[in-house]
C-alpha cells in the first residue's frame, strides 16, 4: 500500500504542517510517498527527502504550480493518483482549497480534519465545532483526507533520506492568476507552531490597545498573537489572527485568552491547548469553564503586572 | 447574469448541540434550525450584485428534507428571485450535493455560484470546490472581497498567512468567508413577498444524480471534557502556578 502526500510550502522551504500530514500517514501505514508541485521548488524537494518515514518524494517544477492555485494543483494530483490508497494533505487553507477539488475528479467523499486514525478507512474528526467526535468509516477506493495538524505529532524533520523523482507537469488550465499577496509579516512565530499563545478580544477596545497591552507579553514569552472574530471583525488585527471554528485550530502549550468571553465558536479552536490561562473582568464568563487558571480582575492592569513579573 | 445561492439548513449557531446517549449522532429534536450563517453571507452578496446592476436573476437552491423550504423563503426574503428545492431524506454528503448542484447548474446555466465556505454542522469546507471540479470552473474560495469585470471575477481570499487576490474566468464558484460582508435583516413585507416567489421542487432521481453515501457514521461521542481548573487570587498566584504547577513557562 502506498500513500500520497501533499507538501505545505512556499517554493522555497517545507512547512511544518507536512510533517503533521506526514505523522497521519505514518499512522495508516505504507509506503509514504510526498509531492511537491512548485516553482524552482528543488530546496523543498531535498528538504522532504530528509523527512523521517518518506519513501519517495516526487517533484512537478513548473511555473503555474508557484502560486498554488487549486484547478493546477487538483489536476496534477488526480494526473498521478493512480496506485495510492490515501491521498493527504494538511488542513491548512490550500490543503483545504485543493483536496476536495481532488476527491470530486476521482468520484470519492473527501474526509475533512481527521484527528486521529482509527484503521485504514476509519477516522475521527470533529463536527458541530468540534462539540461532537464523529468516527467514520470510508467505503471508498482512495481515501483522501485532509489532516488537522494539531491531532498528529510531527515527524522529525530529518533522518529519513528518500529518493527525489521528477514529474512530468500538466497543462496550465489558465483559470486562476495570483494578482496580489498581502501576507502579515511578523518575527514572531507562527500561530498553528507557537509553543504559546497570547490571545486578544474585543475587550482589548481598539487596535491601538491590542498591540500597546499584548505586544510586551507576547515578547516577553516568544509568545504568537491570536484574536477573537470579534477583534478581528472590530479591525483590531487582520484576519489571519483568528482563533476559532472559522479560523485557526490552534494546541500550544499555554493559550492566555485575554478580554475573549469564550463562545462556542472561539473555544473549537483553543480548547486543545495544553494549559489554558483566561483574564477576564466578567467572572460568569464562559471561558472560564475551561481555564486552567482563571484571574478575574480588569486587563488594562493585570497584564502590565504580569509582564513586570515574568 | 444569473448567481446561484446553494443554502443549506442547519442547526442554528447559538444552539449547544448534545450528542446522543447512543452515540448514533448529534440530537436535532425540536433544536432550532437556520439557514448556515455562510450562506446568508452568500445571499447577500448576490444581492449586492444585482442591486449593483451586475446580475439581473438571483436563484437560491437548498438540498434536503421538505424542511428546507423554510431556508429557501428565508433567502427569497432576503432578496433571491427564486428557489429549488432538491428534496431528498437521504443523509447528503457533500459530494452528493456538490453532483446536484452541478446538475442544477447545467439547467440554470449561472454566470457565479456562490456557496458558503463551509456548514456550521459537519464543518466539511468541501462542498464549493467539488461543484468547481465537477463543472471544471475555476474557484475563489474563503472570500472577503468580490468585484465582477468582463468575463472574470478578481476575489480577494483569505489565506493562512495573510490575504491573497485572485483573478478567475467565470463562470465561476466562489465560497464566503466571514467578512466578505454583512447580511441585511429580512423586513416583514419582504418576508411576506418571499411566500409568493416560485419554488420549484424536483428530486435526484429527476436530476439522475446517485446520492448514496459514501461515509458511514460508525459513532458520534462527545468530545474530552476540559475540567474548569481554579481562580487565581492575583498576578503573582497566576505566575506561580505557571512556573511551578503547569511548568509551562521558566
Ligand atoms: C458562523 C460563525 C463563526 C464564528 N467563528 C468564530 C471564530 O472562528 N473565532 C471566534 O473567536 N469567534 C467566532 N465567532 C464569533 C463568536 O460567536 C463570538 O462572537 C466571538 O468569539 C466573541 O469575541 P470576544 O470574546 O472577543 O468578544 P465578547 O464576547 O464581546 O467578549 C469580550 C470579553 O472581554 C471582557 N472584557 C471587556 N473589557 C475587559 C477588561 N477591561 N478587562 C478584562 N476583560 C474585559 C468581557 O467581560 C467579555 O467577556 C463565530 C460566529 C459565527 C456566527
Ligand atoms: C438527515 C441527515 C442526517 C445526517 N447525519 C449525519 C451524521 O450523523 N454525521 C455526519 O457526519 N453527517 C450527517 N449528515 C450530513 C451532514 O450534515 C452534511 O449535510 C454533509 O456532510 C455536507 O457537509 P457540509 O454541509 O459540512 O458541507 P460544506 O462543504 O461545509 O458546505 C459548504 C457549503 O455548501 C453548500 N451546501 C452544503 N450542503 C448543502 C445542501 N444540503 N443544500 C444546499 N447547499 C448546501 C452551502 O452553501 C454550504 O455553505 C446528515 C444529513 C442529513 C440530511
Amino acid at each position: 500500500m502506498s500513500l500520497l502526500v501533499i507538501a505545505e510550502h512556499d517554493n522555497a522551504s517545507l512547512k511544518a504542517a507536512t510533517l503533521n500530514a506526514v505523522a497521519a500517514a505514518a499512522k495508516i501505514g505504507g509506503d509514504i510517498h510526498v509531492l511537491v508541485a512548485g516553482s524552482g521548488c528543488g530546496a523543498v524537494a531535498e528538504q522532504a527527502a530528509k523527512v523521517a518515514g518518506v519513501a519517495k518524494v516526487r517533484v512537478a517544477d513548473a511555473a503555474h504550480y508557484g502560486d498554488q492555485t487549486a484547478e493546477n494543483l487538483a489536476a496534477l494530483i488526480v494526473a498521478n493518483a493512480a496506485g495510492y490508497s490515501h491521498i493527504l494533505a494538511p488542513a491548512t487553507s490550500i490543503g483545504k482549497n485543493t483536496l476536495p477539488r481532488v476527491a470530486a475528479l476521482l468520484d470519492v467523499a473527501q474526509i475533512s480534519e481527521i484527528i486521529s486514525v482509527v484503521d485504514a478507512d476509519t477516522f475521527v474528526r470533529p463536527i458541530y465545532a468540534g462539540n461532537a467526535m464523529a468516527t467514520v468509516k470510508s467505503a471508498d477506493a482512495v481515501k483522501v483526507i485532509t489532516v488537522r495538524t494539531t491531532g498528529f505529532d510531527a515527524v522529525a524533520a530529518t533522518g529519513g533520506n528518500a529518493a527525489v523523482e521528477p514529474l512530468s507537469a500538466g497543462s496550465d488550465l489558465g483559470q486562476a492568476k495570483l494578482v496580489s499577496r498581502e501576507l502579515t509579516k511578523s518575527a514572531r512565530p507562527e500561530l498553528g507552531a507557537a509553543k504559546i499563545i497570547v490571545s486578544g478580544g474585543r475587550g482589548m477596545g481598539s487596535g491601538e490597545n491590542y498591540h500597546k497591552v499584548l505586544e510586551p507579553l507576547a515578547d516577553k514569552l516568544g509568545a504568537a498573537m491570536g484574536a477573537s472574530r470579534a477583534a478581528v471583525d472590530a479591525g483590531f488585527v487582520p484576519n489571519d489572527y483568528q482563533v476559532g471554528q472559522t479560523g485557526k485550530i490552534v494546541a500550544p502549550q499555554l493559550y492566555i485568552a485575554i478580554g475573549i468571553s469564550g463562545a462556542i465558536q472561539h473555544l473549537a479552536g483553543m480548547k486543545d491547548s495544553k494549559v489554558i490561562v483566561a483574564i477576564n473582568k466578567d467572572p460568569d464568563a464562559p471561558i472560564f469553564q475551561v481555564a486552567d487558571y482563571g484571574l478575574v480582575a480588569d486587563l488594562f492592569t493585570t497584564v502590565p503586572e504580569l509582564v513586570a513579573a515574568l | 447574469m444569473k448567481i446561484l445561492v446553494p443554502v443549506k439548513r442547519v442547526i442554528d449557531y447559538n444552539v449547544k448541540v448534545r450528542v446522543k446517549a447512543d452515540g448514533t449522532g448529534v440530537d436535532l429534536a425540536n433544536v432550532k434550525m437556520s439557514m448556515n450563517p455562510f450562506d446568508e453571507i452568500a445571499v447577500e452578496e448576490a444581492m449586492r450584485l444585482k442591486e449593483g446592476g451586475k446580475a439581473t436573476e438571483v436563484v437560491a437552491v437548498s438540498c434536503g428534507v421538505t424542511a428546507c423550504q423554510e431556508t429557501l423563503r428565508t433567502a427569497m426574503a432576503i432578496g433571491a428571485d427564486r428557489s429549488i428545492l432538491v428534496e431528498s431524506d437521504v443523509e447528503l454528503q457533500p459530494l452528493a450535493v456538490a453532483k446536484l448542484l452541478a446538475a442544477v447548474a447545467k439547467k440554470e446555466a449561472p454566470q457565479l455560484i456562490i456557496l458558503g465556505k463551509q456548514a456550521i454542522d459537519d464543518d466539511s469546507n468541501q462542498t464549493g470546490q467539488m461543484l468547481a471540479a465537477l463543472l471544471g470552473w475555476s474557484q475563489a474560495t474563503f472570500a472577503s472581497k468580490v468585484v465582477i469585470g468582463e468575463g472574470k471575477a478578481t476575489v480577494t481570499r483569505e489565506i493562512d498567512g495573510g490575504l491573497e487576490t485572485l483573478e478567475i474566468t467565470l463562470p465561476a464558484i466562489v465560497t464566503t468567508d466571514l467578512r466578505l460582508n454583512e447580511p441585511r435583516y429580512a423586513t416583514l413585507p419582504n418576508i411576506m413577498k418571499a411566500k409568493k416567489k416560485p419554488l420549484e421542487v424536483v428530486k435526484p432521481a429527476d436530476l439522475g444524480v446517485d446520492v448514496a453515501p459514501r461515509l458511514s457514521t460508525v459513532s458520534v461521542a462527545e468530545p474530552p471534557k476540559r475540567s474548569a481548573g481554579i481562580r487565581v487570587a492575583d498576578v503573582a498566584a497566576l505566575v506561580d502556578k505557571l512556573k511551578n504547577e503547569a511548568k509551562v513557562i521558566a
